[in-house]
């Protein structure tokens, strides 16, 4: 490995692939993963408008996704992805199956966040006459905010993880250069540097939402 | 106590909960009316249905059967809309304060405000006014994790008094505190009630919340309503086993110590002021023996009991029996 120009801009592209797929697809399976949690704990059979049913169907769905490993989940996704973004190689290919594999995981860590919620203050809230709209916005979200960030810095980092993988089948990114030089041409020390440049990743988004998670929380001072 | 209409009435109350061990009848056959502006006690043992009961008169819980009318109207079948409506008009307390951990104890008191969609000025001024009544206009900005018990109550009082409701439900809302802070929370509902005229129901396992402002009480069993009426009737004289247990408490566990001949006085208010068992001795010219007495303030009047050994010898015991009886003393005989 020769440290010249074209591999620093080889890294510095990567980089910005991996921070683009892991963001993109982490924001998108949360807009997706939020109200499926929503629907996960408000249509429980103990929730504030039960219809157990359609939260029974729900999670089965969820279990059925998430039980499908990533890699199959790339290959199968392929007719989709190329539907969305037009191709099923570079890095913004990646983002259909992250995303689709990013969500159900997402909706059971926005659930378990929800049901951190004390019922007493649940129950509060529908002693004065609050509608389930009014306990989602204004209960249910907000008080399990910091528990919900919590939630993220562990999601994100899973979809990092997945984004890597992706360098496999053609994606983009930190996870390609690996495996295209450090694993195909053997050369370790590029492989070691992008792995490197990973673990620095993770560690700064997991202090950073942890950071914001604290700054949030109410509860301790 | 009874002016006019009652605001609340409950009739032939009943709620089942089915679990996986078969139906468990938690109330039946509930019948109670709740008059403007008294307070009104309902007590009993854990397990005893009361906190279905407080849950089933704001429709937390639905009745499975009979009807809970509040105002004249019954909230039996009612849309969703009406009984959040009604839900408006009763302000509810719990034991564990239940406030919103990641708002200020401004934005708690605003909370049920914005539900209604009270502009924000108007809610301000509104909660802050409240927050003086219950002394923690200084506390406005604090979280809850940084009040104390008391304070988070207070908290709670004021945000259930945010709409104006005619009514406070209280869920043992006195049970997570200490002696003295209940003292203070009591006599801040009893202010409320007396200032803004608002109804309060106070649910609780202890006698000695009843006792400090309540002006009637009905005593809870098994699901049922063992007895009910105003508290100095129900105090001085218990006619259910239930009753006896709450009320006599320490004085009814006495009798197993001694094997004599007893007698419990119980002291109405009127003979507090007279030297009845000084009288009585100097009368009979008989030795009795004290075993146990105390006195109590309710509602202003001193009401008491006392546990009295008589003399064995039958003359005299019947002698000290017509003295209490020309006395109009109210006593019983117990074994």
């Amino acid at each position: 490995m020769v440290w010249d120009a074209a591999t620093l801009d080889m890294l510095k592209q990567g980089i910005w692939e991996t921070l683009l797929m892991t963001f993109v697809s982490s924001f998108l399976a949360y807009v997706i993963g939020i109200p499926l949690g929503i629907i996960l704990v408000v249509t429980d059979a103990d929730g504030i408008k039960p219809f157990p049913v359609l939260q029974k169907i729900l999670g089965l769905i969820i279990n059925l996704l998430r039980s499908v490993p990533f890699m199959i989940l790339l290959i199968m996704m392929i007719p989709v992805t190329r539907a969305i973004v037009g191709t099923t190689l570079g890095a913004k290919a990646v983002i259909p199956p992250l995303v689709a594999a990013a969500a159900p995981y997402i909706a059971r860590m926005v659930e378990s966040s929800f049901k951190e919620v004390d019922a007493g203050v649940i129950e509060a809230a529908q002693s004065m006459g609050a509608t389930t709209w009014q306990i989602i916005w204004k209960v249910l979200l907000p008080e399990a905010k910091p528990s919900l960030l919590v939630g993220a810095a562990i999601s994100i980092t899973t979809v990092l993880g997945y984004s890597a993988m992706a360098g496999f089948v053609g994606g983009g990114g930190l996870g390609a250069i690996a495996i295209n030089y450090g694993y195909y041409r053997y050369e370790t020390d590029m492989m070691f540097v992008t792995v490197i440049i990973l673990v620095v990743i993770v560690q700064i988004i997991q202090e950073t939402w942890m950071k914001l998670s604290k700054v949030s929380d109410k509860r301790i001072r | 106590m009874e002016q006019g209409k009652p605001i609340i009435q409950l009739k032939n109350l009943g709620k089942q909960f089915k679990t996986t061990n078969g139906t468990v009848t938690a109330l039946d056959d509930i019948n109670l009316e709740i008059y403007p502006g008294e307070i009104f006690g309902i007590i009993g043992l854990s397990g005893a249905g009361k906190s279905t009961l407080v849950r089933c008169i704001n429709y937390l819980e639905t009745p499975t059967s009979g009807s809970v009318i509040f105002e004249g109207v019954s909230l039996a079948g009612q849309s969703q809309g009406v009984i959040r409506k009604a839900r408006r008009n009763m302000g509810m307390i719990f034991q564990q304060f239940n406030l919103l951990a990641q708002r200020n104890v401004l934005q708690n008191v605003c909370f049920p405000m914005e539900l209604v969609g009270t502009p924000k000025k108007e809610a301000k001024k509104r909660a802050q006014e409240l927050l003086a009544m219950v002394g923690l206009e200084d506390r406005m900005k604090a979280y809850p994790a940084q009040l104390s018990g008391g304070q988070k109550q207070r908290v709670a009082i004021a945000r259930a008094m945010a709409t104006n409701p005619k009514v406070l439900l209280c869920d043992e809302a006195t049970s997570a505190l200490d002696p003295n802070t209940t003292k203070q929370i009591l006599e801040l509902l009893k202010q409320i009630n007396r200032e803004m005229g608002v109804t309060v129901i106070v649910i609780t396992h202890e006698m000695a919340v009843i006792e400090a402002i309540c002006d009637r009480v009905a005593i809870i069993d098994q699901s049922h309503i063992a007895e009910s009426g105003s508290v100095s009737e129900i105090f001085s004289n218990p006619k259910t086993p239930i009753g006896r247990q709450l009320i006599l408490g320490d004085a009814a566990r006495q009798v197993a110590l001694g094997k004599d001949r007893q007698l419990r006085i119980i002291f109405d208010g009127r003979e507090s002021s007279e030297p009845v068992i000084s009288n009585l001795v100097l009368a009979c010219k008989t030795p009795v023996n004290i075993m146990y007495a105390e006195t109590r303030d309710v509602g202003g009047k001193a009401m008491g009991q006392m546990l009295l050994q008589i003399p064995e010898d039958e003359t005299e015991a019947r002698r000290v029996i017509n003295y209490l009886k020309t006395m109009k003393v109210t006593f019983e005989e117990v074994r």
